[in-house]
């Protein structure tokens, strides 16, 4: 199977009874994933898009035997679904809002680390566009069309660079394994480290590519990661050349504050560790594409 | 969301963290009454901007007089300090501080930021009080002190107690040590502040410990349950563009060049921004306009990047994903309507009903360079830029 998801992964979306939840439920459902239900505090014994809503996740495994869940809370309860998801037996979580207060996202991941490993939920995001395996299922918001199933695992930060990737792939005839938002908060659930360790497993994901941006250490982790353990080949591309040093842009973990965190240097600290780096986001499908062929 | 030095001393000091006697004026007559009422001999007159370096800008004084403190106040209202921080516009000065004079034994450094390493809240601090961190750790990384606090349970004695023997505190002054970093810690926590500095934190020839500086910054995400915060935002340190675009809820950060950029997507607006540098242009700006583009936001976009006096052409990069590029397309189109936009506009359209969404564009009757690839577009702004420059520069003089 692919890494997180796949075709037969029962999925239920808390906050299913929002406007933008309903849509993107259907989206999903179009798409193949398969949602068993939804979870609304207050909301149960509801249907919507023909899934049974329950009141705590609890309750929705038992009577579905869910095993992710995309949460699609406003920003003040969203820790608290995450929570909720991560007691309840949840093994994969993707969060998709935007705006969650750093110290909850803290609190967030000190309470993961209550459960032993092979028990704790995996959780990407938040603040990220979900994670699609081409062919099988989309857990998240992403257009479902623009990818091509393959074998290059994407991991990256924001969701319409992701987008513009896979499409200027899809434009060469490239498929995708798997592309997995991490999301473009400080504090997020899964780092790229996290990610890449499971594509390295992967047998669908011959080649990775690794969409970066300014701020944060995850990308200098990264590459450190992929020096002394990555044996395929990575391709990355970090945006922000042009952003300025203490300001944030959009996301609020996009911001140059410490040494390392500017996207030269990060491009220079991947390189270093063996990275083939796009220089431009117009060539990051034509740099995997010469990766490809270099590695046949 | 970033605040001024006396209110971030006022609110630590609730925290138990002590502050020199001090009083915050809005006139230089106010400031000589103000340090009347706080008596002594000597007083700081600060100016109170959101930037730090204030001191090597001259937006810090030491007076011991009336005279003196009215001729400081005179000098710095009204002004624009200009400091490392500020960027080359500066920040205006409308209200200083004034301290009481404080004996100094000692400068500490002491700070508390989100580490995302750790993903926890972290302790910094060094002996080598008065340089900024960044100096520290250039000239004297040994002397810095780390500590990481567990979430669960907070900042613990003794954890603070090995910082406080860490930079060598007379044992004496260990209680009041744990109790200012204990107090920090709280506060930053119970506020969801991302940033705490105390820099210098000092030591008094009479065995006291203070905050002779204080500076905090907020979580803006965070700010819906803390009020009380947003009361203290003061728009006339910010840029007014940038107050304007937050207020309408879109992300919008000025910058010096003269292509402005309207992108659905933090990384992709950079990532257009990145492209434009490439083509051999500048970016006049960073912004998101969200994951949907509705005809409303792209209005207002237009608005807000044609406000930039410096902005020469315009490249609208939209990705539409769930949204379809039609439904997009009749977007900037009504936008073009209801915004007068002088200068040449650059439209890059990808993703759902690409065809459809080229168009309308098409039909729209309006002067839009279409692209398909992003380097295409930031190619085509780039050179619609470098045309319209010398056929602006004359109808501007004509105007």
């Amino acid at each position: 199977m692919s890494i997180l998801l796949d075709r037969d992964t029962k999925v239920i979306v808390q906050g299913i009874t929002g406007r933008m939840a309903q849509f993107h439920t259907r989206d999903m459902m179009n798409y193949g994933t398969n949602v068993v239900g939804g979870v609304v505090p207050g909301k149960g014994g509801e249907t919507v898009e023909g899934v049974p809503v329950f009141n705590t996740v609890k309750e929705a495994i038992a009577a579905t035997g869910a095993e992710a869940s995309l949460v699609f809370v406003p920003p003040p309860f969203a820790a608290d679904s995450i929570m909720e998801a991560a007691d309840a037996g949840i093994r994969y979580c993707v969060c998709i809002t935007d705006g969650i207060p750093a110290q909850d996202m803290i609190r967030v991941k000190r309470y993961m680390y209550r459960y032993p490993k092979n028990k704790r939920m995996v959780l990407t995001g938040p603040n990220c566009a979900g994670t699609i395996s081409p062919g099988k299922a989309l857990l998240g918001i992403m257009p479902g069309h623009i990818y091509l199933p393959g074998n290059v695992g994407i991991v990256g930060r924001s969701g319409t660079l992701g987008y513009e990737a896979a499409a200027q792939l899809k434009e060469l005839g490239i498929g995708v394994s798997t592309s997995v938002g991490i999301g473009g908060d400080p504090i997020n659930g899964s780092s790229f480290k996290d990610i890449l360790e499971r594509f390295e497993k992967d047998d669908e994901t011959h080649v990775i590519a690794l969409i970066g941006e300014i701020g944060g250490p995850q990308e200098a982790e990264a590459a450190e990661y992929i020096r002394d353990h990555i044996t395929k080949p990575v391709i990355a591309y970090v945006a922000g050349m042009t952003a300025p040093k203490g300001r944030t842009m959009g996301h609020a973990g996009a911001i140059i504050s410490a040494f390392g965190e500017s996207a030269s240097e990060k491009v220079e600290i991947l390189s270093a560790a063996g990275v083939t780096v796009a220089e431009n986001p117009a060539v990051i499908g034509e740099t995997i594409a010469n990766v490809i062929r270099k590695a046949a | 969301m970033d605040i001024h030095e006396y209110q971030a001393k006022d609110i630590l000091s609730g925290f138990g963290v002590e502050v020199p006697p001090g009083a915050i004026a809005y006139s230089p007559e106010q400031a000589a009454y103000r340090a009347r009422e706080l008596g002594g001999e000597k007083w700081v007159v600060k100016a109170q901007v959101h930037a730090g370096g204030r001191g090597k800008a001259g937006g810090v004084k030491l007076c011991s007089s009336d005279t003196e403190i009215q001729a400081a106040c005179e000098e710095m209202f009204g002004r624009k300090l200009v400091t490392h921080q500020t960027g080359p516009e500066g920040k205006g000065i409308y209200r200083v501080y004034v301290e009481a004079g404080v004996p100094i034994d000692r400068e500490i450094y002491l700070g508390f930021v989100l580490d995302r390493s750790s993903q926890r809240v972290m302790i910094v601090a060094s002996g080598e009080g008065g340089m900024e961190i960044e100096d520290i750790s250039a000239e004297k990384p040994d002397s810095i002190v780390r500590s990481t606090v567990e979430p669960a349970v907070g900042l613990q004695e003794f954890q603070a107690r090995e910082i406080a023997f860490a930079l060598g505190i007379d044992p004496a002054l260990t209680a009041q040590m744990v109790r200012t970093l204990q107090g920090c810690y709280r506060a930053f926590t119970e506020l969801d502040a991302t940033m705490v500095e105390i820099n210098p934190l000092v030591i008094t020839g009479d065995n006291r410990i203070l905050a002779l500086d204080a500076k905090m910054t907020f979580d803006d995400n965070a700010l819906f349950r803390h009020p009380q915060i947003s009361e203290f935002r003061d728009k006339s340190q910010e840029d007014p563009r940038e107050s304007r675009a937050a207020d309408r809820g879109l992300s919008y950060v000025g910058l010096d060049g003269n292509i402005g950029c309207i992108v659905n997507g933090a990384g992709l607006a950079m990532a257009t921004m990145d492209t434009i540098k490439l083509a051999g242009g500048e970016p006049a700006n960073f912004l998101d306009i969200g994951g949907g583009a509705t005809p409303e936001r792209v209005a207002k976009a237009f608005r807000l990047v044609m406000s930039d006096d410096n902005v020469q052409a315009v490249l609208v990069n939209i990705f539409a994903g769930i949204n379809r590029c039609d439904w997009v397309a009749e977007g900037v189109v009504q936008a073009l309507k209801e915004v007068q936009v002088d200068v040449p506009v650059i439209v890059r359209l990808a993703g759902t009903n690409v065809e459809e969404g080229q168009k309308i564009l098409a039909k729209s009757g309006l002067p839009i360079i279409r692209a398909t690839t992003l380097m295409e577009a930031a190619e085509r702004s780039v050179g619609a830029w470098k045309n319209d420059l010398s056929q602006a520069t004359r109808v501007r003089a004509v105007k």
